[in-house]
Parts: C-alpha cells; sequence; structure tokens
C-alpha cells in the first residue's frame, strides 16, 4: 500500500483559492483588516488607566509662600487642576456631594510656621470615596508629590536631611502609562478575536455552498486543506500584527524594547493555535452564522476578562487562575508585554512559547479531526 | 470486459435505518451504469461509499483496483466525482476553477494547458474564462463542473444527478458529453431520477428503500414486466379513468397524454373486455394498441410485486 504523502501542490492550490475568495469578499476583508484597526484605536483611547486633571478645590487657610508653592507642585503635576479657590471650609461638602470636585486640600494655618520650626506640618485631604479606585489613585499622586515638594524644601538646606526615604524606581514602563500596558495586551486580544473568526467563516462556508463534497473528492489530504486555509490568513494576521505594533509605536508612542524576530516567531505559533481553534470551530458546527457566533464567545471573553489584560491573574480566585491556563492570548500578552516593555528574550518566554506550540498543535489537530469526521458524515 | 467496480453486500445504516442494504454488483469498463430510482433510494449514499466519502457500515467494494474503505484517497486520484449539487466555487472565476482542480488532482504544465483547453471547448465556454462561474447558465455551470472533474482523465466518472434543474435540452448535450467520454473508454457511474435518463444507460440498477430489485439492461428489465400494456384512445380520457378505477382485471389505469394507458392482469390479457367496460360507462373507444412498457411501468410494476408502495 503506497503512503500518501503530503503535497505542497495541493497545499498551494487551496491556499490560492481561499485567497482569491478572501480579495472578492469584502466581509472578510473589513474583518481582517478594518476591525483590528478599529478595536485598536478604539481600545487605545478608550482605555485608560491613567488619571489626568482631577478637579480639586483649594482652602488655603495658611496663604504664605510656602503654601501657594505646595498648591503649584500639585498643579504642576498634570495630575490635577485647582477648580476652585475657597474662601472658608463651609462650601467644601456642597462640592463634594455634587461631583464638581474629586477632593479638598485644606492647609490650616501654621503650615508654613510648622516647616519652618522642623516639625511636621500636615496638610488635610478630603477625598470623594463613592469611587474608591480613583480615591486611592488620588491619594498616592498627592501623597508622592507631597513627599517630593517636602524633599525640595529640605534640599534648599533649611534644615538638614534627617529622614531617610524609600525612593521608588519604576522600571519597564518609568511613567507608569497605562497605554503602553494596554497596547501590546491590546494587540494580543484582538488578534484572539480576530484569528479565530476570520477561519470561523472559511469551512462552514463551504459546507454551505456544498463545495466541501466537491473538495473532498477530489486527493485532497485534509492536512493540505488545513494548511492551505491557514496560510492566507497567517499572512493576514503578521500584517495585522506589524499594522498594530507600528501604530502603537507612532500614534501611542508604546516602546518596542525586544526582539522583533521573537515577537515574529512567537506570533506565528499564536496564529497558527488561533486560526486552528477557527478552523476547528467551523468544521464542528458547519454553519457560518455558529460558528462566527461561537469562535466570539470562545475568544472574546477569556482574552478579555481571564488573560491578564485587565485584570491581575495573580489576584484571580483559584478556580479562574486555573481556567486562566487554557486561555491562548494570556500567554500571547505576556508575550507582547514581556518584547515591548521588557525587551526580555527567549531565556523568559520559552515557557510561553512552548505552551503556544502545545496550543498550536492542540488547535491544527483538532481541525484535522473535525474536518475528517465531518467529511464522511 | 474487465470489472470496474466489484460491489459484494454493500450496506451502510444511520442509526437505526438502512440507507444502503447488501447491494451487490459489477460494472464493467467503459460502460455507462445507472442508479435508477426515487429520492431516498440510496442512489447518492452507494455513490459516496463508491468515492470513498462515506465509509461503509459492511460489505465491500473495489472501484478501480482499489478497496475503497481502505484507501480513500488513493482512490480519489483516480475517479472523478461531481455531486448533487452545482459546487464549483461561484466566487471564482471559469479559469481560477479549472486551475484549483488542476492543482488538486496534480495536472500541470502542458498536460495542464491541453487539458483546459479540453475542457473549456468540451463545455462550450470558451471566451468565458474570466467570468465568475456564478454568473454563468446553470447548463454551463454543469458542463464546466464535469470538465473539472475529468480534468486529470480519470477511468472512472462518477455522477449524482447530474442534470438536475436543467432544461431537457441542456440535458441532452449534458448526455452528449456522457457518451463521448464513455466511448474514449471512460467507464460511468450515474444516479438519476428521471426516467428518459435511464434509457441511454448501458445497463441499470434500480434501487427502492436501500435495496436492488431490479438490474440489467433497459431491454431486459422492460421484459421483466409480464403485465401487458395498452392504450385506449377515449374522447374524454380523464373520466374514462374513473370508470375503470375497480374494474377486475385492470391493475392501473392512467393518464397518458390524452390517451388512457391501462395495465391488465396477465392471466386476464383481454382488452376487448376493457372496451365493453368503457362503453357501457358511455366512453367510445376509437382505437386499441398495445404498449412497450416504460421504464418507470417496469418500475412500478416490480415494487408493487415486492409488496411496496411507491413514493415518487
Amino acid at each position: 500500500m503506497r503512503k500518501h504523502a503530503l503535497d505542497l501542490g495541493r497545499l498551494l492550490a487551496v491556499a490560492r483559492k481561499e485567497t482569491i475568495q478572501l480579495r472578492r469578499d469584502p466581509r472578510s476583508l473589513a474583518m481582517a483588516f478594518l476591525l483590528p484597526l478599529g478595536l485598536l484605536l478604539f481600545f487605545g483611547y478608550a482605555i485608560s488607566w491613567d488619571l489626568k486633571d482631577l478637579p480639586i478645590a483649594v482652602r488655603d487657610e495658611d496663604a504664605t509662600r510656602s503654601s501657594r508653592e505646595l498648591v503649584d507642585a500639585l498643579e504642576g503635576s498634570n495630575f490635577f487642576q485647582v477648580a476652585e479657590r475657597l474662601d472658608s471650609r463651609a462650601p467644601i461638602d456642597h462640592l463634594l456631594r455634587h461631583g464638581q470636585v474629586r477632593g479638598v486640600l485644606v492647609i490650616p494655618r501654621g503650615f508654613s510656621r510648622d516647616l519652618a520650626a522642623g516639625r511636621r506640618a500636615p496638610v488635610q485631604l478630603l477625598l470623594d470615596g463613592s469611587d474608591a479606585n480613583t480615591a486611592i489613585i488620588m491619594m498616592n499622586y498627592a501623597d508622592a508629590i507631597a513627599a517630593r515638594w517636602s524633599q525640595q524644601v529640605l534640599l534648599r538646606g533649611q534644615q538638614l536631611p534627617g529622614l531617610a526615604t524609600a525612593e521608588p524606581r519604576v522600571w519597564y514602563n518609568p511613567t507608569l502609562a497605562s497605554r503602553n500596558m494596554i497596547v501590546p495586551g491590546l494587540i494580543a486580544v484582538i488578534m484572539s478575536i480576530i484569528a479565530a473568526m476570520l477561519t470561523a467563516l472559511t469551512i462552514a462556508r463551504e459546507w454551505e455552498r456544498g463545495t466541501m463534497e466537491q473538495l473532498a473528492a477530489t486527493p485532497v489530504h485534509r492536512l493540505e486543506v488545513v494548511f492551505g486555509k491557514l496560510l492566507p490568513y497567517v499572512v493576514i494576521g503578521f500584517i495585522d500584527v506589524a499594522g498594530s505594533t507600528i501604530l502603537g509605536m507612532l500614534l501611542f508612542g508604546v516602546p518596542l524594547r525586544g526582539s522583533v524576530l521573537l515577537l515574529a516567531g512567537l506570533t506565528l505559533l499564536f496564529l497558527l493555535g488561533a486560526l486552528g481553534l477557527g478552523i476547528f470551530i467551523s468544521a464542528a458546527l458547519k454553519s457560518q452564522v455558529l460558528a462566527t457566533q461561537v469562535a466570539l464567545v470562545a475568544t472574546y471573553l477569556p482574552a478579555l476578562l481571564l488573560s491578564g489584560f485587565i485584570f491581575d491573574l495573580g489576584a484571580m480566585a483559584p478556580v479562574l487562575q486555573a481556567i486562566s491556563r487554557i486561555v491562548p492570548a494570556r500567554y500571547f500578552i505576556a508575550v507582547t508585554r514581556g518584547i515591548f516593555l521588557k525587551g526580555v528574550g527567549v531565556q523568559v518566554l520559552w515557557i510561553q512559547g512552548l505552551s503556544m506550540i502545545i496550543f498550536a498543535a492542540v488547535g491544527i489537530g483538532a481541525a484535522t479531526a473535525a474536518f475528517r469526521k465531518r467529511i464522511s458524515a | 470486459m474487465s470489472a470496474a467496480v466489484e460491489v459484494r453486500d454493500l450496506t451502510r445504516r444511520f442509526g437505526g435505518f438502512t440507507a444502503v442494504d447488501r447491494v451487490s454488483f459489477e460494472v464493467g469498463t467503459g460502460e455507462i451504469f445507472g442508479f435508477l430510482g426515487p429520492n431516498g433510494a440510496g442512489k447518492t449514499t452507494t455513490l459516496k461509499m463508491l468515492t470513498g466519502l462515506l465509509p461503509p457500515t459492511s460489505g465491500e467494494a473495489v472501484v478501480a483496483g482499489v478497496d475503497v474503505a481502505q484507501q480513500a484517497l488513493e482512490l480519489r486520484a483516480r475517479i472523478g466525482y461531481m455531486s448533487q449539487k452545482f459546487s464549483l466555487y461561484g466566487d471564482l472565476t471559469v479559469d481560477e476553477n479549472l486551475e484549483l482542480f488542476a492543482g488538486l488532482y496534480g495536472v500541470t504544465g502542458e498536460r495542464f494547458a491541453r487539458r483546459r483547453a479540453w475542457a473549456l471547448h468540451m463545455a462550450g465556454i470558451e471566451g468565458q474564462e474570466r467570468r465568475l462561474t456564478a454568473e454563468l447558465p446553470l447548463g454551463w455551470k454543469q458542463r464546466l463542473a464535469l470538465g473539472c472533474a475529468v480534468l486529470h482523465e480519470p477511468p472512472l466518472l462518477f455522477l449524482d444527478e447530474p442534470t438536475s434543474g436543467v432544461d431537457p435540452m441542456a440535458r441532452r448535450a449534458f448526455w452528449d458529453l456522457i457518451y463521448e467520454l464513455a466511448a474514449g473508454g471512460t467507464t460511468v457511474l450515474v444516479s438519476t431520477h428521471y426516467m428518459e435518463e435511464a434509457e441511454y444507460c448501458h445497463r441499470l440498477l434500480l434501487m427502492h428503500r436501500g435495496r436492488i430489485i431490479a438490474q440489467g439492461r433497459p431491454a431486459e428489465l422492460r421484459g421483466l414486466m409480464a403485465e401487458p400494456i395498452y392504450s385506449f384512445r377515449t374522447d374524454h380520457a380523464p373520466q374514462a379513468v374513473e370508470a375503470l378505477q375497480h374494474a377486475e382485471g385492470v391493475r392501473e389505469a392512467a393518464l397518458f397524454g390524452r390517451d388512457l394507458h391501462v395495465v391488465l392482469d396477465p392471466e386476464r390479457d383481454e382488452p376487448e373486455r376493457v372496451r365493453a367496460l368503457l362503453a357501457a360507462a358511455g366512453h367510445a373507444v376509437h382505437g386499441i394498441e398495445q404498449v412497450e412498457p416504460s421504464l418507470e411501468d417496469v418500475f412500478v410494476a416490480l415494487v408493487r410485486r415486492e409488496g411496496g408502495a411507491v413514493t415518487t
């Protein structure tokens, strides 16, 4: 019995046909190129965990040079914007209650005197705690600004520096710009969705149009069909990732510190798995509408919620952490963030690489198996 | 005549339903072999098993020297198959479809150029190479699909109701192509529910509810019908049919054009008695003629003999 060898000619014939069909289908083209672009722009601009120009009110009861300097330091940070300067403490409650300001800084009389005497000089910051996250961030910002300002005052030689202070340095993302974290993560999330959605259509469409049976009646091997169909989408996936990367760097100023080659290699692994998953869904369900919906649900929510994109995986319930281990986007996010922000190499990312090799093997294996089963049913 | 197809007790069950039930037959090289039967008779399922698209539940089939259950891919390189539904890619042009199937069948270079020219000529669509296949009339599409299915010059061709949906002219043109291929040595297995198409086949398999109820040449099959059939010419055939509904010795009375076709009991082959019955009911008979049974008559008679109802 002669073994039926895989044939590159047949594989390329399928790939070529798939490319022509894709080129003539505006719906698929839009999904392939416009959707990722739109998502990147939308999320890139819409999601930000940074707070800027938070409106605050100031009641300066001290009214000295020092107190004015402290207010200037707060305002100069870009985090706060002094919306009101108050003559008394009376309107504070009203302002916070109506949300006109997010916080009120009260500098009590005697502030500069205490400061000059080298005593602790407390100021009061009243915060709107109804949005706890924002309140905490404001508190940290204000603390940091006040501490830095105090240090400058000390350095001016008015007092001997007697206090040891911690000086935090944030590595990889020194300005703590959340966008730097979002954009690389977003590329991973978007590609998870797009890849599965694109291929979800491809086999279901052939079933619906009756072309699959004709294809199945030729000597084409199911692996040739699966890889032939994957090929054009891998190219599209690469274009998407490259485009998103360039856009992220130019538009959002995201740094790319690591190896482009490594990023490309790991992207390929990820795409093979994600596209394979789409083909599996498509072959198993045989209906374009159903396959698209399942592909969306199966990729979108996990990629968004269980990948570490929004929520820190370490802080999740153990059961969710366990589930997140089978979410491929989790590994790809670690890859994009690692390469973009930290510039790390294979010695760090090999575990993600290995996970994605497994994912690719499972995705393509499942696709091929589902395809064989369906051919004969 | 060596056998191109040998089938022994081929069976396919879907759950509790037996779609094809212990079917055995042989097809000789160069034959046009037809499968005739109503929808659900098991024709398509049989063809799918013979082309390796569907594994048999039991039994065996050797097609072009290959066991269909063992070497499906080997088999597909040696056969051409055209499914019931038009199944070329509508969003590809004529040329792109030809190139795709050439690629899948490994037809390349000079051989492809020759086969492409042949297929375009055969389908009568020269000059339409750059048109989207979806835009072509159905008859052209079907001939192109045939061209794609035999691009690799397979010794065997399977056609599953290839002409369903096209007009009689296009159907006739399609059969001319089948004859041409058979004359070139290709063995053709074709399923149909058109009786007139069945007449074009060299040999036929009559299938009903998954089983073979008869096989042979069209003339042989007609000979299987023992009941004589007469054509009666009357003025009001529809009313005359009514008059014979429960008449003794009459198996069946049906309209055939403007005439009345009456199947008689072989033991009571008395057409003059029927003339008298009709006259008694007020229908004058202007002429009686014994007619050759059509394959449809044979089919109906055989199914009735088996004790089954005919559902077409």
